[in-house]
């Protein structure tokens, strides 16, 4: 069996990544996955969180933020479909702190229930976010 | 007949015209190359998301699963998105859609059924509102602003979409939008959002790999259907976009051609104008002369 699948990561306005992969670590709704070449097929739903790369054996983890999404996982191939995807690297937990403060002044004060559901959503990626920044 | 100033005046105004409409021309070219190349970047994940929902839709068993799948159990209430662009001055681009979207109003209110409309983009609007103002709940513009259209534009009209559903104001959505099928035709479409409607031929492998799911199908399908619907209004929106831009080109390549035109035209009469104007004189000068 092969040592690595491709591995895509898929953004609505882009294919971000699109490359061999050792091992990919997956936050899953109902826990973690880790998944390297022949996993069984599964089909996922993803929460906000980090996904971790490793492209070689030996190689290093490259962890991206995604904002929650799905994932379809067959023996040779894992395709993660993300609403959005940054690289940990590039947040900032600063800015987030106050964007979290200000995401959770607008909610307060939404009464539309459009409103409310794009916020809601929006706090929890920006949660999301935060944590993965914490935890580096 | 006018005089020759005239006639200086109207070709100077004539080809500053020609200008402005090969200068939106060219416009109109650079953004439907990056409209298209975005409407392509969006593929994958569309064409990856509609398989997922095929797979997980196969593992529900029929006649089950969320309303977004199979329904209201009734069409009685509409509800027309219908996607136009912002600016004018595209041709046929807006006219065409809403005589579509008029018609598709007229054969739904004849078949009993009640129609809600929601514009996407000022052009819809402004039209539908002269004779279906009061179908008319909602209106979204400047989607995109000034920049590239982004999915988070495609969620703000996804998100209205989703919450007049849960709020049971209607059954059945369609959306209405210029469909881009070359760069100098653009079709208006309709296409049901809900209850979702699969394409014959995605059951294909569906039974070759067992899948597993996690969550269980039915949770993964909560999830599923609503981001499906985002994805198709993005693409609609991108679709349209790109139609916008080859509409625009087309229609200012024609009026650059018009103009063109009515300058040769103008200058011919004008170089009469002038030559009558020369002979006029010669004459004059010449019958003053004989009659001394």
């Amino acid at each position: 069996m092969a040592d690595t699948f491709n591995f895509e990561l898929v953004s609505p306005e882009q294919k971000l990544i699109s490359e061999q992969a050792f091992q990919v670590t997956i936050p899953g709704e109902e826990g973690d996955v880790g998944v390297r070449a022949g996993h069984m097929a599964l089909v996922m739903t993803v929460r906000p969180g980090v996904v971790e790369v490793i492209r070689t054996e030996d190689g290093v983890k490259e962890k991206i933020f995604i904002a929650g999404g799905f994932a379809d996982i067959s023996q040779t191939n894992c395709t993660v479909l993300a609403e959005e995807a940054v690289p940990v690297a590039n947040l900032n937990a600063e800015k987030l702190t106050a964007e979290l403060h200000n995401v959770t002044e607008h909610l307060s004060l939404a009464d539309s229930e459009v409103e409310k559901l794009s916020l809601n959503r929006k706090l929890a990626i920006v949660t999301a976010m935060l944590d993965a920044v914490k935890a580096v | 007949m006018p005089s020759l100033k005239e006639y200086r005046t109207r070709i100077a105004s004539v080809k500053s015209t020609r200008k402005i409409t090969s200068a939106m021309k060219m416009v109109a070219a650079s953004k439907l190359k990056r409209a298209q190349e975005a409407a392509q970047a969006s593929q994958p994940y569309a064409s990856a998301m509609a398989g997922m929902i095929s797979r997980v839709a196969a593992g529900v068993a029929a006649g089950s699963g969320p309303a977004l799948l199979v329904g209201t159990g009734s069409s009685e209430k509409h509800l027309l998105v219908v996607c136009s662009s912002d600016r004018g001055l595209c041709g046929g681009f807006n006219g065409n859609l809403v005589r579509f979207a008029k018609n598709e109003i007229r054969r739904l209110q004849g078949e009993g059924k009640k129609v809600e409309i929601v514009c996407v983009g000022r052009k819809a609007r402004d039209v539908l509102k002269r004779d279906y103002a009061t179908l008319i709940t909602e209106t979204i513009t400047n989607l995109g602003g000034r920049g590239r259209l982004g999915f988070a534009d495609a969620l703000k009209v996804s998100d209205l979409i989703l919450a007049k559903f849960n709020a049971g104001e209607y059954d059945v959505c369609s959306l209405v939008y210029n469909q881009f099928v070359s760069v100098l035709a653009q079709k208006p479409a309709t296409q049901q959002l809900i209850p979702f409607v699969m394409a014959a031929n995605e059951n294909v492998d569906v039974a070759a790999t067992p899948y597993s799911f996690e969550p269980e199908e039915d949770v993964i399908l909560a999830d599923l259907l609503p981001k499906n619907i985002s994805v198709q209004v993005f693409r609609a929106l991108l679709d349209s976009a790109a139609g916008e831009q080859a509409a625009r080109m087309t229609a200012m390549d024609n009026a650059t051609r018009n103009a063109g035109d009515m300058i040769k035209n103008l200058s011919v009469k004008y170089n009469r104008a002038r030559q009558a104007y020369i002979t006029k004189e010669l004459i004059e000068i010449i019958s003053g002369a004989e009659a001394v």
